[in-house]
């Protein structure tokens, strides 16, 4: 902890407590684990609040069939370093309609492969609780979102059934059925996740920092061709650029952005320079305002 | 980590350059204000002002300006806070909302708790999680009833330090006078807080927000920014006797027992001596265990894992504190309530109070008196109502270690959870403790209750029969009692007149009384059936509740019945013409007619008297008794 400046020090703090008041409150909690940078800090505080246990909880992956390979090998190897059991599920009956990212639109492929995937995960197996690493700072629509979010029993997020929160006393309690998603980074900034990251050394998947990576570039973003499923169209081709990604989701809907940043603090550096959000590489946001909102009460997050 | 490009060299020359090496501080403070003073644009504003805002939200609100905006052409700064989509489109905001700015001196949190209806439990949440008020005003109308409102709940949640932002200095063109008038009636109301301070600022065109301004040349005072950068609101919690609310047990091993939880105050070392301040137990820090090594000290807001020398029987709930200096262990105090439900208050029912780690049954047993927050005045109250704030007096089912909330906020605050909706209903900031529970332990006895319960041939059981008036419950509970007295049985029959009578003379028929009167019935009821007995309870008892207040009382001795008859019936029947009264409007509080009767989801019977006959329920009861062994 020596190396951590003092907001880092409370923000961990924060997010270890609400780790743990988890835990001691739900019977079949689960961290939802999307392998990005976010995710990976949840984990690093997961292993820390817990220690010298291991976190008592599963990983979930929804896998939509469309992520960087990098990135699930990633997970593999993380998951099975820490021992910690991991959850993969996909949403069958999508891929059986063959949803895919490139021929639908984006908002109906995120609502069937990672809206209904996950709920469909978090039902069967009965998860009161589900972990994640969102943060309020992401998106103003979430700028009012608890850190323990109430869902009912089918999953939704209601206005009206979101508790005061004061303290940091939370209120767990459930009826049959319903379940909470707990945001134990909500009050991270994404400066702050990077800045965590250099301070505790976390490791990352290599797609967050820059090397040469075959792309197309298409309406005037770039995307890297991570597999043969992504079709070039008439008078395309496949370069080679230095790149790097800031927010990783499934490669067809994430743009790269051009960079030399090799090292941490490279692209810790350009990432605070940085003049544009982190949303904008991510080609789902872009489809309607408000956008965040609505998936948000079909249980996106 | 991938290798270093040869054309990059990777030096660590941006070490220095990253604001986070330096020993970066955070505030959270809170910003409240009337609708319409300016308190979204002040905050876009800091937002925009300390470069917290990326080009493309910039540019996103510059096209939302021109559809939603209220400022012509130029961005409306307001836009950059409004959440939700329905709240946009009716131009409110409803709910306290948080945003992050950071300046290389300090991380912000700002809790910006909306000005308008609710705004007490707005306040009230904000204030809990800040060390700093931002109190926006309107320099045309100056420190208004609102204001010293948001200054009175500030104060009760105890945050110390105030800041009033004269807003819209502009349309006072910049006038001095004006300022320094809302300034001195600031200072008449500020008194309670540690630092309270004015500041002209216009947060539409940026007016001593984040930088100074020639049009402000005569004051003398920081920028709003700068005063919150170096505001200093340490709180002295380190300096307090040690306290750590046990979170989790961490037991990976045999080997390996680790009390997991945040230091509410205080240091800790190993080998300081400790108590577990619920048994009193003593032991001493064994170590301060940490992935990265152990740690040689530790204190407030730290999240820590600590060992002890001996083993203690010390669970969730319990409070690992100083043994020099123990919190109190109480079982009854006197606490601030701010209310959040939408249903009022009941005094004597049952409620959950988590403080802390520890959740425990609690009532309120007595409202000393509601504040009248615009006045000050405290008034009488039989109920507290949605954002009333009230001082009463709560008892808890079990000893909870506590302090006042003005020495230890993490000690001394609490929620109040209804058990049936599971809402969070209100919440407390604990005043002082009423007796010290800390040696008062139940009389154990020799003859229990299974001893006199075997002398008779019985288990002790208490039939509750809860239904509509009229529905035939004493009726059916007279042939039970004389069907199992016929058999030897020992029983009482408690019974909705001949209680209220006596025992329950002082009760009338509102939600309250009739709370207490079922929650002194349930104490009979389950002194009885201490003594053996088989208590036939006889009561309309329509709250579900109060039932439940009985059934976790006696336990596995409950069983409900449900003497399920449909009110029109029960009005046909009307066997002492109350529903006719009711009706005609002679009667209030009636149950059916104009009270509510909340019907049993977990009755362990259920009779229709529409189709069975009182004989056959009757049977149906005893047979149920003797099917499950308490009777033979
Ligand atoms: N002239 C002037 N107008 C302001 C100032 N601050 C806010 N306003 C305007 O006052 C109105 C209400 O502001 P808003 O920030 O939405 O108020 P809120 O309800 O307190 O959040 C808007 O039309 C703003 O543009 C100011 O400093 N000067």
């Amino acid at each position: 902890m020596g190396s951590l400046s003092g907001h880092l020090r409370a923000l961990e703090a924060e997010a270890v407590e609400i780790l743990r008041e988890t835990v001691a409150c739900f019977g079949n909690p689960v961290l939802m684990y999307s392998i990005g940078k976010d995710s990976s800090v949840l984990l690093h505080l997961a292993l820390k609040a817990f220690w010298p246990a291991k976190p008592p909880f599963p990983l979930l992956h929804v896998d939509t069939t469309w992520k960087f390979r990098d990135m699930i090998a990633f997970r593999d190897r993380i998951a099975a370093r820490h021992g910690l059991k991991l959850i993969v599920h996909t949403n069958q009956e999508g891929v059986a309609q063959g949803i895919d990212p490139i021929n639908h639109p984006s908002d109906h492929y995120t609502h069937v492969m990672k809206t209904l995937g996950l709920r469909q995960a978090l039902t069967r197996h009965g998860f009161d609780a589900a972990i994640g690493g969102a943060r309020r700072d992401e998106e103003r629509s979430r700028a009012k979102e608890r850190v323990f979010s109430h869902r009912t029993a089918e999953h939704a997020w209601e206005p009206k059934a979101q508790r005061p929160e004061l303290w940091r006393l939370f209120n767990t309690r459930l009826a049959k059925g319903e379940s909470f998603r707990v945001f134990p980074l909500s009050n991270w900034t994404e400066g702050d996740v990077w800045a965590y990251i250099r301070a505790e050394a976390i490791e990352l998947v290599p797609l967050y920092f820059a090397a040469p990576r075959p792309v197309v570039r298409r309406n005037g973003q770039l995307i890297m061709v991570d597999d043969a499923r992504l079709r070039l169209l008439p008078g395309e081709t496949v370069e080679d650029a230095w790149v790097r990604f800031r927010t990783l989701g499934c490669y067809p809907l994430t743009a790269a952005s051009e960079s030399r940043a090799t090292t941490l603090d490279e692209v810790v550096a350009e990432t605070l320079a940085s003049r544009q959000s982190e949303r904008v590489g991510r080609l789902i946001d872009h489809d309607q305002s408000a956008s965040m909102e609505r998936k948000k009460r079909e249980g996106y997050f | 980590m991938p290798e270093a490009s040869p054309e990059i060299a990777s030096e660590p020359r941006l070490t220095s350059a990253l604001p986070e090496a330096a020993d970066k501080s955070l505030l959270r403070f809170l910003t409240c204000g009337s609708v319409d003073d300016g308190k979204s644009t002040l905050i876009g504003r800091l937002l925009v002002d300390s470069g917290s805002v990326f080009d493309d939200q910039l540019a996103a609100l510059e096209r939302d300006s021109r559809k939603f905006g209220t400022t012509g052409e130029a961005p409306d700064l307001a836009l950059l806070l409004d959440g939700l989509e329905a709240e946009r489109e009716q131009g409110i905001t409803i709910d306290v909302a948080y945003r992050y700015f950071s300046t290389p001196r300090r991380k912000f949190i700002v809790a910006d708790a909306p000005g308008h209806a609710q705004y007490t439990r707005n306040m009230a949440v904000a204030a809990s999680v800040s060390d700093l008020a931002v109190l926006v005003v309107d320099a045309r109308k100056g420190v208004s009833e609102q204001t010293r409102r948001h200054l009175t709940v500030a104060r009760l949640l105890g945050v110390r330090h105030a800041v009033l932002a004269v807003n819209k200095i502009d349309l006072v063109d910049f006038d001095a006078e004006r300022f320094r008038a809302v300034e001195a009636d600031l200072q008449r109301h500020a008194g309670e807080f540690e630092s309270c301070r004015a500041i002209p600022v216009s947060a539409r065109f940026g007016d001593n927000v984040a930088s100074p301004s020639p049009r402000l040349a005569w004051f003398e005072g920081p920028t709003l920014l700068e005063l919150l950068e170096t505001a200093e609101v340490g709180r002295d919690e380190a300096e307090r006797p040690f306290r750590l609310q046990v979170q989790l047990v961490c037991r990976p091993d045999a080997g390996f027992r680790g009390y997991q939880g945040t230091i509410a105050s205080g240091r800790v070392a190993p080998g300081d001596p400790v108590v577990a301040a619920l048994s009193g137990r003593a032991t001493t820090i064994a170590r301060i265990a940490a992935p990265e090594g152990d740690r040689a000290e530790a204190e407030a807001g730290e999240a820590v894992t600590l060992t002890l020398t001996d083993e203690l029987d010390i669970s969730r709930g319990d409070v690992l504190a100083a043994a020099g200096d123990r919190p109190e262990v109480s079982d009854q105090f006197a606490a601030h309530l701010i209310w959040m439900g939408d249903a009022p208050l009941l005094p004597g029912r049952e409620y959950l109070l988590k403080c802390g780690t520890r959740t425990a049954p609690a009532s309120v047993t007595e409202i000393s008196h509601r504040l009248e927050v615009s006045s000050g005045e405290h008034l009488a109250a039989k109920t507290l109502a949605l954002n009333d704030i009230g001082f009463v007096k709560l008892s808890l089912a079990q000893p909870i270690a506590i302090e006042p909330y003005a020495a230890n906020r993490r000690m001394g605050a609490f929620l109040l959870i209804d058990r049936f909706s599971n809402a969070t209903i209100a919440a407390g900031v604990i005043e002082h403790g009423l007796r010290r529970a800390t040696n008062i332990h139940w009389q154990s006895v020799d003859v229990d209750r299974a001893a006199r319960a075997r002398a008779k041939g019985q288990r002790p059981s208490v039939l509750w029969l809860t239904g509509l008036s009229g529905s035939g419950k004493s009726t059916i509970a007279n042939l039970v009692e004389r069907r199992l007295h016929a058999e030897g049985r020992h029983t009482y029959l408690l019974d909705g007149d001949n209680v209220r009578h006596g025992l329950n003379r002082d009760l009338g028929f509102t939600d309250a009384d009739r709370v207490e009167n079922i929650r002194r019935v349930a104490e009979v009821a389950r002194l009885m059936a201490d003594a053996g007995l088989i208590v036939l309870v006889s009561f309309i008892s329509p709250f579900r509740a109060e039932r439940r207040m009985a059934r976790e009382l006696m336990g596995e001795d409950f069983i409900e019945v449900w003497v399920d008859t449909p009110l029109e019936l029960c009005r046909q029947r009307d066997p002492k013409g109350l529903y006719r009264k009711a009706y005609a409007g002679q009667l209030a509080n009636f149950t059916g007619v104009d009270s509510p009767y909340e019907p049993p989801e977990t009755a362990e019977l259920r009779v229709e008297t529409a189709g069975e006959s009182a004989e056959a329920a009757a049977t149906r009861i005893v047979e149920y008794l003797r099917d499950r062994d308490r009777i033979r």
